[in-house]
């Protein structure tokens, strides 16, 4: 049919991208669980292990599911990704910045 | 365009059909940027309150860890049998999309009710959304996350019933993908919410 894979638009993976995704996926969720539930690693360790771990099984469901990537709609959707992680950044970061200094002023006074 | 229609060696109709479907996937996909940044304000807020249990439990005392990892492996399956549909689109096989798409459905369904058990759980504890910010904000967060999951049940209901009666055409396939991307999108909020609020709650 029409819906070959030369479209960008339509181009949605394989059969062995979903299972590499799935497989990744299982991986980046039971390292930190374990490591969670474990208690081996020190506090901070486990803090990076569970940052570092989610943030590649994002990386990987956005690729291998959702296909994002810089060739599809000349890379507007990951023009429009990146913008909002700005926000993002700005919305957590800022709130989080400023709070812990409202908390901290507040203990002093 | 000219050279778009050399590559794709279609008439200049297809070129447009695609558009449009890629035209209403961006639309799609713009939406759910708006929707990442709900979740991040909900997110900010959670992380600001968390500490505030005022008196209540902490996030400690009441996560249950391989409790929630099955909820994350329903829907992180239910991501890759969505997947598997929208191959099964792209092959022209409507029994097996329907299939897929009922599959994704059960899974899904296992995770929302899962979610209701816990929720109704620390409700019947006396840990509901009034004991504390850290509640309150727990429960808005992961809550809102459980609302979009059923929302996105109710589409998969939707767009199997448009399946029986309209079929595979450029409708029921562009919002088949645009479903697709939702299901995807809430798993890896999900997957913050895994990661952020119950495994770093429990340290």
């Amino acid at each position: 049919m029409s819906h070959s894979p030369t479209n960008p638009t339509n181009h949605h993976g394989s059969v062995k991208s979903y299972v590499t995704g799935l497989v990744l996926s299982l991986i980046l969720t039971i390292i930190p669980f374990g490591v969670v539930m474990s208690g081996t690693l020190s506090t901070l360790a486990t803090v990076i292990v569970v940052a570092v771990t989610a943030v590649l099984q994002i990386l990987v469901q956005l690729v291998m599911f959702m296909h994002m990537n810089t060739k599809a709609d000349e890379g507007w959707n990951v023009m429009s990704f990146v913008f909002t992680l700005t926000i993002l950044v700005l919305v957590v970061g800022g709130s989080l910045w400023i709070m812990q200094h409202l908390h901290l002023n507040m203990m002093i006074g | 365009m000219a050279t778009d229609t050399l590559h794709h060696e279609g008439s200049v109709v297809h070129h447009e059909h695609h558009d449009a479907t890629g035209t209403k996937l961006f639309g799609f996909w713009v939406y759910l940027m708006s929707d990442l940044v709900i979740f991040g304000s909900l997110f900010a807020t959670y992380a600001v309150l968390m500490k505030g249990t005022a008196g209540g439990p902490t996030a400690a005392e009441i996560f249950e860890l391989p409790f929630v990892l099955v909820e994350t492996f329903l829907l992180l399956f239910s991501s890759f049998t969505f997947g598997m549909g929208v191959l099964a689109m792209n092959a022209e096989r409507l029994g097996q999309v329907k299939a897929w798409l009922g599959i994704t459905f059960l899974l899904g369904a296992a995770f929302v009710g899962m979610e209701i058990y816990e929720f109704q759980h620390l409700i019947h504890e006396g840990y509901g959304p009034d004991k504390s910010a850290f509640l309150s904000s727990f429960f808005t967060l992961v809550g809102t996350h459980g609302l979009h999951v059923t929302f996105g049940l109710i589409w998969i209901l939707v767009m199997l019933i448009q399946l029986s009666t309209k079929g595979l055409n450029d409708m029921t396939r562009s919002r088949i993908l645009c479903l697709s991307l939702f299901w995807h999108f809430l798993d890896i909020v999900w997957i913050c919410v895994f990661s952020f609020v119950y495994l770093m709650g429990v340290l």
